[in-house]
């Protein structure tokens, strides 16, 4: 009688033999929603109770629309930067056997399992105009570190293994004969990467893409250092929002914060969408 | 017949060019991808080293035995000690939930586990600052009470386990799904129980996984910048993680001894790729053909 109206109704989950689910899936709803929901909910809530008035006035202040601009731009230009370069490195690794692969494979890893600070203050003695790198651009008219292009080169560097990682596995997938097969119907090289290989590696290199753009847009410790940060023209978003606190200004920090959040979210969403729709186009 | 040495150089070179790019493309890539990766990723790497030892190895130790830097020191320990073994529950626990079980709103478990990673380490910070702070609802009470979160240690490891949160789950969560429910069914089916099942047969199976999990989160604990920032409040010897230790001692111009404790921690990124790769290279297929975070 039960088991017959339980099939036959709603059933929140499939039965199983195995324990342990009440238990499990409780512990795990309670850690959530103590450390990330409530906390998160608390910053929404916050910025709803500014009342609008307030929220428009802080959202285009003429600072924090530039820090937002800053930061979501150069986020962009790093991300296209590791796209081309991040897709030219996974290929020299999959395909061209070299002495040391092995090593150069792990090394990608490094802005993973390197802090940030530790990042931020290395790039900037590299590309400060006494440093290493910075040094030789000097003579040439380029600034790299202390402006928009420093903000750009330490957001290359956190970005980087989103994209080799996720474009790596495909390219070792690939089906040789699919390229013998183009290359016996008389494409040159040239057509079989654009015409052939390109499509398929498509959504792994959008993926790449919204992964090394979304970790860039919130990125604080490695950018600081090298930013130079002045206000309208290198400050980033984060930074700003710590600048607020500094002050005390409690609502201008949550609403900047809001602002960030929502952008990212609907920009996953639309990257989300896009990567979908790719999948379906050349999946 | 052909000379056999020709044929071991290379293939004709005619045939060849359809299925693998030309010569000079090949190494005109190889450059690229090498200058590439040295100007992003070897030369800071050598250079963290080469500061650090700038003023030689008296001034290196003198700066890692300072009061300051062993407490920074301490704290980073104390920090992950605290939060990594947090996620690693919570890791597992979820991983089981979601991996082994069918339920209704499964998959939008999964994407609020994943969230973490697309909030701002600074907002991962506030979101703490706004709850504990002096003007939220629950400041006076905590005050009264005298009960010290922000700028204090609790509040450093809520924001280290904020941003570290997915890690581990995020490795367990794939993997265990690709291992099915069949080895637990068999176990209870010949009797034994839950703690038993997850003891003897999960466990076994998912050991690297979790180990390469925790490697990521360790990591991350020990190097979070933004977070830690925002609810640490700054206060030499007492508050300040090791990441903190370096802004500090940068922005007071001693390179020296910022590059000093900055590769203490370039040393324990090293460590982490050295035994990241080793697990990948000996136990691969054990562990979540995701890679990535």
């Amino acid at each position: 009688m039960t088991t017959a109206s339980a099939q036959a109704g709603w059933r929140f989950r499939k039965p199983s033999v195995i324990p342990g689910f009440g238990l499990t899936l409780g512990f795990s709803l309670v850690y959530l929603t103590l450390i990330i929901l409530i906390p998160l909910s608390g910053l929404a809530w916050r910025s709803a109770s500014l009342g609008w008035i307030d929220f428009w006035a802080i959202a285009t202040d003429r600072r924090t629309v530039n820090a937002l601009k800053i930061s979501f731009g150069t986020a962009l230009a790093a991300a296209l930067i590791n796209v081309v370069f991040g897709t030219i490195v996974a290929w020299v690794l999959v395909r061209y056997p070299f002495p040391g692969r092995r090593i150069v494979d792990a090394m990608v890893d490094l802005p993973f399992a390197l802090p940030t600070a530790v990042a931020g203050i290395a790039l900037t003695s590299l590309y400060a105009p006494k440093g290493w790198v910075g040094s030789l651009l000097a003579p040439l008219g380029m600034k790299i570190a202390y402006t928009p292009a420093g903000i750009v080169v330490a957001l290359v560097f956190i970005g980087l293994p989103f994209v080799v990682r996720t474009v790596q596995p495909i390219i070792e997938e690939i089906d040789k004969e699919v390229e013998e097969a183009a290359a016996t119907l008389g494409a040159t090289r040239w057509q079989t990467i654009t015409r052939v290989l390109f499509p398929g590696l498509a959504p792994a290199i959008v993926t790449g893409f919204a992964l090394a753009f979304a970790r860039g847009v919130g990125e604080y410790g490695s950018v600081i250092f090298i930013a130079g940060n002045l206000p309208n023209v290198s400050e980033i978003a984060p930074l700003l929002i710590v600048i607020r606190l500094e002050e005390f200004n409690y609502p201008a920090a949550t609403a900047i914060a809001a602002i960030m959040l929502v952008i990212s979210f609907a920009m996953l969403l639309v990257i989300n969408l896009l990567q979908a729709w790719s999948r379906k186009r050349y999946g | 017949m052909a000379d056999p040495v020709l044929f071991a150089a290379d293939p004709n070179p005619e045939i060849a060019s359809g299925i693998t790019e030309s010569r000079p493309a090949r190494w005109g890539l190889m450059a690229i991808a090498f200058t590439f990766l040295t100007l992003f990723l070897v030369l800071p790497l050598v250079l963290v080293f080469m500061e650090a030892s700038r003023k030689g190895l008296g001034y290196f130790f003198e700066t890692l035995g300072e009061p300051d830097t062993l407490s920074a020191i301490h704290l980073t320990l104390l920090v992950a000690a605290i939060s990594v073994p947090l996620n690693l529950v919570f890791g597992v626990a979820a991983a089981w939930a979601i991996a082994k079980f069918e339920f209704k709103g499964k998959a939008f478990l999964t994407t609020l586990v994943d969230l973490p990673f697309s909030v701002s380490p600074v907002i991962s910070g506030l979101v703490y600052v706004l709850l504990f702070g002096a003007q939220s609802a629950l400041g006076p009470w905590l005050k009264a009470n005298g009960i010290e979160i922000l700028f204090a240690v609790p509040g450093i490891v809520l924001a280290t386990v904020f941003v570290t949160f997915p890690f581990v789950a995020r490795e367990l969560i794939p993997l265990m799904e690709e291992q099915g429910t069949g080895d637990e069914e068999a176990a209870i089916s010949l009797g034994a129980n839950g703690w038993q099942t997850f003891w003897y047969v999960t466990l076994p199976n998912i050991k690297w996984g979790l180990l390469y999990g925790v490697l990521l989160c360790n990591a991350r604990a020990m190097g979070e910048f933004g977070a830690v920032s925002v609810v640490s409040g700054h206060i030499r010897g007492q508050t300040n993680t090791m990441p903190l230790h370096v802004e500090i001692l940068y922005n007071e111009y001693n390179a020296a001894g910022a590059f000093a404790v900055a590769s203490l921690l370039a040393g324990l990124a090293l460590v982490t790729l050295a035994l990241k790769t080793l697990l990948e290279m000996r136990y691969g297929a054990e562990i979540a053909a995701t890679r990535g975070h």
